[in-house]
Formats: C-alpha cells, sequence, structure tokens
C-alpha cells in the first residue's frame, strides 16, 4: 500500500541554524517539498550602512558563527579593494593560512558532530561508545583533527571564531616560533586521523546522482582567496567581471522562487571545488588521497561530504609547508590609497563561494553592501534534490521518521549554514517566499509585488 | 587555573547533569565554542553531562527537566519567548550564552533603526510575526548565570560549567 498522505514539517537537527522541512505528500504524490530557512533574519545589509568602514568586517562576521572568519575576510577584501589596499605577500600568506584553519575545524565539525552519526545509526555524535575501538577511534579523530585546525587558527588569527587579528590592511600580529612548533606538531600528528577520515567517507553507502552546473572561484594552485569563477560548462569569469557576474547572475539566481531559473540550476561548495580543481591541490594531497581524488568529477551529492574530507588534507598539507618554509616579521598595516569607491571581496567559504561588496563614501563610512552566502545559492538545488528523493523513496512505503531521517541526510550532505541563508533579502519559511516590499500569493508560489 | 570540568582528577559521582543546549535569534558562534570545548574534555563530557535537547547536535530531543538549560541568542519573536518560558519551568537553573543573549546585541541591532531602515525591513517583519523589539533573555526570564562575550568567554563558561558540576554533586 503505498503512503497515500504525508504531512511533515519537523525542524531540522544536525545542522548549523534553524531550518524546517515542510512536505506535504497526497494520494503518494510530492504535493509540495519546500525546505524553510526559519532562522530569524538579523538584517546586517541595513545594519552595515553608515558605520565606519574599519567596523565593517568584524560587524558582518556576526552573520554567521561557524564561518565568521570566511565573512571577516571577505568583508576586509571588499574594503581593501574598495580603498585600495594592496594587502603585502605575509599578509595574503596569512589569510590563506586562516582559511585553512577554518575549513580544518569547520569541515570536521560537519564531517564528524553532522554526518557521521547518520552512518552509523546513532544520534548523536557523542553517543560512539569509547569502549567501541573502531567508535572510540572516530571519537578521538574528529577532536585531534578539530583541535588542530583550531589551534592553527589562534595562533594565525587570534581566534578561531569571530577572529581578532585580521585587520583591513594586514594582521595585528605574528605567530611565535614556538607557537609555529606547536601547530606543525599537531597537524602532522593529525595527518593519518585525516586520512582515516577521507577512507571513512569513501565507504559511505548513500548515494544521491544530482545533474547540475558546478560553479566554484578556483586558481593554480588551488586557493579559497584568489582566482576567477568558472563553471563545469564553460563559464570564465575574471575578477574584473565580478560585478556583473554578482548584478546578473548570483543576485537574481539566489533570489530566484520559482524552481526552474532561467533553466539553470547550479551548486557551490567543496564538491564543485574539487569536481573543477582536483589537479590543483597540493601534491602531498593528490599523492595520499588519489583513491578518494579517482571519483571525482562526481555528480553524487553525498561526495561532498568526501569532497570536505579531501580538503582537509589539502588544508593540512598546504598549512605545513607554508608554516615551515615562510619567515615570519611584524608589518605595518597597509594603507589605503583611495579616498572612496565600490569593492568586491570573493571568498570560497567552507560551504561555498561568498560575496561582499561595499561601497564607502569619503567619510569613511559605508554607504551601502551586499552579502550573497553559499547557501542561498544552493537552496533550489537542495529543494529540487528532495523532491526527487522523496519520490525515490516512496515506493519503499517509509513512514514519517525514516522519510525524515533521509531527507535530513541529504540536507546534511549539503552542509547548509541558515544563519548565513537567514542573511539574504529573500526569506523562504516554509517555503513562503518573500523579498522585502512583496509578498507572497498564498496558491502560487509566486513573488507578488506589494501593491 | 583548570577547572574541574577539565581535569580527570574530578571524580564523578555516576550522576550526569541533565543539560540542554538551546539557540535563537544568533549567529550560534558560541555553541562552535562549544563544540571546540569538547576537543580536550569530550571523555569528562560524556561521564557527567546527559544531554536532553540540543538540535545542533542530536534528533531525538527531550524537553523535560533539566539541570540546567543553556540559551544562546536574543528573542525575536513570539515563538522564542513562548519556548524561553517553557524551558525556565523545566530547568531549574538558566545560564545566559553570549552577548545577544545577555545584553541583546548585536542580533537586537533592529532596536536601533532609524525610520527609513524599519520602514524598509517592516514587510518582513509583519510576513513573519517577528516583534517589535528584539529582547535579551532577562527581559522575558530570570537568568541565574550569565557568560558574556561575543562568542562566549571559554573560562567563564568553563568555570560555570564547574560550580553548576559541583553543585549539582556530579563530581566531587
Ligand atoms: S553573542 Fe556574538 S557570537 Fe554569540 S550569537 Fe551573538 S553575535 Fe554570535
Amino acid at each position: 500500500m503505498h503512503l497515500i498522505d504525508l504531512t511533515l514539517n519537523k525542524e531540522i537537527t544536525k545542522v548549523e541554524g534553524s531550518a524546517t522541512l515542510d512536505v506535504k505528500i497526497t494520494n503518494g504524490k510530492v504535493d509540495h517539498c519546500r525546505f524553510g530557512i526559519s532562522e530569524y533574519k538579523r538584517f546586517y545589509t541595513q545594519a552595515m550602512r553608515g558605520k565606519p568602514y574599519r567596523a565593517l568586517p568584524t560587524l558582518l562576521a556576526r552573520i554567521c558563527g561557524t564561518c565568521s572568519n570566511a565573512h571577516l575576510l571577505a568583508s576586509i577584501e571588499a574594503c581593501e579593494k574598495a580603498l585600495g589596499f594592496k594587502p603585502s605577500h605575509q599578509a595574503i600568506l596569512m589569510k590563506q593560512l586562516t582559511m585553512f584553519g577554518l575549513n580544518i575545524r569547520d569541515h570536521a565539525l560537519h564531517l564528524y558532530l553532522f554526518a557521521m552519526p547518520d552512518m552509523h545509526g546513532k544520534d548523536s555524535f557523542l553517543e560512539f561508545d569509547e569502549n567501541d575501538p573502531e567508535e572510540h577511534q572516530i571519537l578521538h579523530d574528529a577532536f585531534e583533527i578539530k583541535a588542530a585546525g583550531n589551534y592553527l587558527s589562534i595562533i594565525i588569527a587570534g581566534r578561531s571564531v569571530h577572529a581578532i587579528k585580521p585587520q583591513i590592511g594586514g594582521f595585528a600580529g605574528i605567530p611565535k616560533p614556538e607557537e609555529i612548533t606547536e601547530a606543525v606538531k599537531k597537524l602532522t600528528a593529525a595527518r593519518p586521523a585525516v586520512l582515516r577520515t577521507i577512507e571513512r567517507f569513501m565507504q559511505a553507502p548513500d548515494r544521491f546522482d544530482r545533474q547540475t552546473k558546478f560553479m566554484a572561484m578556483v586558481a593554480r594552485p588551488f586557493s579559497y582567496l584568489e582566482g576567477h569563477i568558472v563553471s563545469d560548462q564553460g563559464d570564465y569569469i575574471e575578477e574584473k567581471d565580478y560585478r556583473e557576474h554578482l548584478e546578473h547572475t548570483i543576485i537574481p539566481y539566489s533570489h530566484a522562487s520559482g524552481y526552474k531559473f532561467k533553466g539553470q540550476s547550479f551548486m557551490v561548495g567543496a564538491l564543485a571545488r574539487i569536481n573543477l580543481a582536483k589537479d590543483t591541490l597540493h601534491q602531498q594531497t593528490r599523492k595520499d588521497a588519489q583513491a578518494a581524488l579517482d571519483l571525482f568529477p562526481s555528480t553524487n551529492v553525498f561526495h561532498n561530504n568526501l569532497a570536505q574530507a579531501i580538503e582537509v588534507l589539502h588544508c593540512l598539507d598546504q598549512s605545513i609547508e607554508f608554516l615551515q618554509t615562510h619567515h615570519f616579521e611584524t608589518e605595518p598595516l597597509g594603507q589605503p590609497t583611495l579616498e572612496e569607491g565600490t569593492g568586491i571581496g570573493v571568498v570560497e567559504a567552507p560551504r561555498g563561494t561568498l560575496y561582499h561588496r561595499v561601497t564607502i563614501g569619503k567619510d569613511g563610512k559605508v554607504i551601502k553592501g551586499d552579502i550573497i552566502v553559499p547557501t542561498g545559492q544552493n537552496q533550489i538545488n537542495i529543494e529540487q534534490d528532495l523532491a526527487r528523493r522523496i519520490e525515490e523513496l516512496l515506493p519503499s512505503d517509509p513512514d514519517a521518521d525514516s522519510l525524515q531521517l533521509e531527507l535530513e541526510k541529504l540536507i546534511r550532505a549539503y552542509d547548509p549554514c541558515m544563519s548565513c541563508a537567514s542573511h539574504f533579502l529573500k526569506v523562504r519559511i516554509d517555503g513562503a517566499a518573500v523579498r522585502a516590499g512583496q509578498t507572497l500569493h498564498q496558491d502560487r508560489n509566486q513573488l507578488v509585488p506589494q501593491k | 587555573m583548570t577547572n574541574k570540568a577539565t581535569q580527570s582528577t574530578a571524580t564523578p559521582t555516576g550522576k550526569k547533569l541533565r543539560i540542554g543546549w538551546f539557540s535563537y535569534s544568533c549567529c550560534e558562534d558560541s555553541t562552535i565554542v562549544f563544540t571546540e570545548l569538547m576537543n580536550e574534555r569530550w571523555e569528562v563530557w560524556k561521564k557527567v553531562l546527559d544531554v536532553r535537547h540540543a538540535r545542533v547536535l542530536q534528533t531525538n530531543n527531550v524537553l523535560d527537566e533539566m539541570d540546567v538549560a543553556f540559551i544562546e541568542g536574543a528573542l525575536a519573536s513570539q515563538e522564542h519567548i513562548d519556548m524561553v518560558k517553557k524551558i525556565r519551568v523545566l530547568a531549574k537553573k538558566v545560564v545566559a550564552i553570549g552577548a545577544c543573549a545577555c545584553d541583546g546585541m548585536p542580533s537586537a541591532q533592529r532596536n536601533d533603526f532609524d525610520a527609513e531602515r524599519l520602514k524598509e525591513i517592516q514587510p518582513i517583519l509583519n510576513q513573519f510575526n517577528y516583534n517589535k523589539n528584539v529582547q535579551k533573555l532577562e527581559e522575558v526570564i530570570t537568568v541565574d548565570v550569565k557568560v558574556p562575550g561575543c562568542p562566549m568567554n571559554e573560562q567563564t563558561f568553563l568555570t560555570a560549567l564547574d560550580s553548576l558540576l559541583t553543585e549539582f554533586k556530579i563530581v566531587a
């Protein structure tokens, strides 16, 4: 007997921020399926106006806790580009190390605390049994990797969340020699745990194929901070054209409410990065993660987890190399060379491409700005996939709980971040899409301009 | 100065502290700090903490009696207020986590918006019944302990956790 009618409206767990899954099945057919971000907006686009630009990066870091350092660096870059700051070679290297610390900690948090419990039929990571040899190893590996990433962030950026050392124009301090030695020691010691992590996610049974365009900012060598934006369907956007790309592709896309947006949906994040740039990874990573890398390019959404595990190895190998080869020297902060201007900062945040744009006036105050977050770009894919996943599962007549679990597993593979997603102008709550000035027309999921 | 919650010498009495971790209008950053503090303390915490409710950590959450409820973030809607009132009844102690819970800011920044900005965000406030003002925890329920900081101050949190573990006779 097929599942005829089911309504699911439960809060999604083990994800960052709050979201609900709003699913209605009637006569065995998906009536609607919405992934609603029920995080309450805190209105940073409005709050940033009129602020002195020096205060902007630390303010905008508060958009999201888990990837605060990505927002911080993207906002710093936007301000530096707007006022003509030239970051020094060391500042660029320390920004890279800040991103490596962030990705090691944040990916490991997602892979172990959010995704891993599903793979072992557990409800929470803390339920893993330290008396069971394999589960003890998993517990140990998770916390060792996170601790190494956390320590690296602390010595480079001052703190692993809402960092204090990265400033507009450079860094307010450099790591001490003994801190560098300790970081290299912790990172090297954690490497076997990272290789085991890659192994574990290679074995992950889940599979969900999704035909889509993959998009990321890529460079040679692999970078989270520089490069040009490409897709696997021939798009190639250089930095000088980011403004046009932002205006005509990214902003309209992430505000789209209909399922189809000009017929193209795209995915950002680790899976996109590894699909598009796996050959630019650190050569040590490519050597030791060869078997995993052979699976890419991949259209299996669950390989977003495996791609994150590979990135942890890259960040670890690249950090060790930088820490061992660079001689850190105290440097004064750079100075602006322009009085006013508009700048765009683009960073590959853990969950995908993050855009910050700011316009700064002669008085040094922010006139206006935009922040376009990765989760907003992935949301349309997530909803389409959920609907298809339900249709795949319906014949096996799942009950509500197992359906909710399967759908949450797919959402977790995307590693969405609701704190960020609640930020973008269009708020989607239980499928009701509203843009400031427009209200939802109840029976049609279309935006209707407010009279 | 190390803390009992981190010292392996603290002898667990076998009882566990029933806790809940709740996040409202915030960036969930103190939650990240909490998961980082676990890196060196997970073995002790697994023995002394019984996590009743923590949406970010587990799926099967039970909202029943708790010894301590940790609440992060400010309160932006009636739904938030109803929840924290319910938590206050269920929890013997409530700990406000981070600046947003303790003082409201920065999540309550819209309280200070000028007329022009308020007009711009009004449609969203109406459509999704946000409260007129974002409130800090103390404006709605009594708070027993405060852990300020943006994100929460780690040392203050560990000290607070220690005194609670002692108070509830979880560690001797
Ligand atoms: S106090 Fe700071 S870190 Fe904590 S939720 Fe608020 S903004 Fe985020």
